[in-house]
């Protein structure tokens, strides 16, 4: 058998996945390993596969994640710490035909807009929300966030987070999975190639319940932060398995086209 | 049977050596290379090309999509 090199293999025609368009040619600025560069990665290919590139608005937070509009290469607003989902809620309002998505760590979500998001997804808007956790305020040097696992260790809780001292984790998406208004609410992660495509497939669904008009969209993406773990991003990755998966499973927490087709049929008529 | 043989493509200036591919690889191709990058990084590159089946994984995980994946049936 002859044997083929590797030049007349990287050819346009045998060419099978690679960077969408939707990403600028922008040097990410995110820590290597960071889980924001895939997260990043999979809305810009749900957005290139919609086809909705020109009808997309994306809201960024405050946190590492604020220069999201210089990476993926859509229209974007920046809210004020925490307020992403109020500025979505008007966005949606104002062009009820284009996609609002806001895009959010968990120091931004789960601590001081925690109102926000409560509210925005108690009232049902329309938007996708894309909550990235990775358990520590990573942009601001590592301090210990809300979603903080007890016993972690963190730049402002240095002997690890203790009940007593400084309360329990909180597990915001179960929260809002009880809320009336959200349609589909899960929590995934980008870890090993199946979990990006699983993730993936949840974004894309909360994208594309925006078109169908049946509520929040709410997808958490449990994530690394290598930096701020002071662990490589390979170890971050198996300490997550280890440890925030027990307590941030993975999976759907929600979804109401099928737990409740009745409230669901009613929510569309 | 037909046979698959792959090839990645990095963008060694854009690789931050993150690792990330190199355990995602089922076929155990990519390594770390021995010499850094404009920014000093150890960027991902092919250790075991004939053994790349172009599944695409690498690609996938990769956090800063500098990884292009081609495929062909031999």
């Amino acid at each position: 058998m002859s044997e083929i090199q590797i030049q007349d293999i990287i050819k346009k025609e045998n060419f099978v996945y690679g960077k969408t368009k939707i990403l600028t040619d922008n040097v990410m600025h995110y820590c290597p390993g960071c889980s924001h560069g895939v997260t990043h990665k999979l809305v810009a290919e749900v957005i290139e596969e919609l086809d909705i590139q020109e009808k997309t608005i994306g809201v960024s937070p405050v946190g590492c994640s604020v220069l999201a509009y210089n990476y993926i290469d859509i229209d974007w607003q920046q809210a004020a710490h925490g307020r992403a989902p109020a500025l979505a809620t008007a966005t949606k309002r104002l062009m009820p035909d284009h996609y609002v998505f806001t895009y959010q760590g968990d120091g931004d979500l789960a601590s001081i807009g925690a109102a926000e998001i409560l509210h925005a997804c108690n009232r049902g808007e329309n938007i996708t929300v894309i909550f990235v956790n990775n358990a520590i305020y990573g942009m601001t040097g590592g301090q210990m966030a809300p979603t903080t696992l007890i016993g972690m260790p963190t730049a402002t809780s240095p002997y690890g987070r203790q009940a007593a001292l400084h309360g329990y984790p909180l597990k915001i998406t179960e929260l809002i999975a009880q809320l009336p208004g959200v349609a589909y609410v899960t929590r995934q992660s980008v870890h090993t190639p199946a979990a990006v495509r699983k993730a993936k497939k949840a974004i894309k669904k909360g994208f594309e319940n925006q078109a169908r008009k049946i509520g929040t969209s709410f997808i958490e993406i449990v994530s690394t932060c290598s930096s701020g773990w002071k662990i490589s991003p390979v170890e971050s990755n198996r300490w997550m398995e280890e440890h925030m998966f027990k307590f941030y499973p993975l999976g759907d927490l929600k979804d109401a086209e099928k737990d409740n087709e009745e409230d669901y049929r009613k929510f569309i008529e | 049977m037909a046979k698959v043989r792959g090839a990645i493509e990095v963008d060694k200036e854009k690789c931050k050596g993150c690792g990330v591919c190199v355990t995602a690889c089922p076929t155990h191709v990519i390594q770390l290379a021995k010499q850094v990058n404009g920014k000093g990084y150890n960027y991902a590159h092919m250790e075991n090309p004939e053994a790349c089946i172009g599944c695409a994984n690498c690609a996938l995980v990769c956090p800063d999509s500098v990884i292009a994946v081609y495929k062909v049936k031999v």
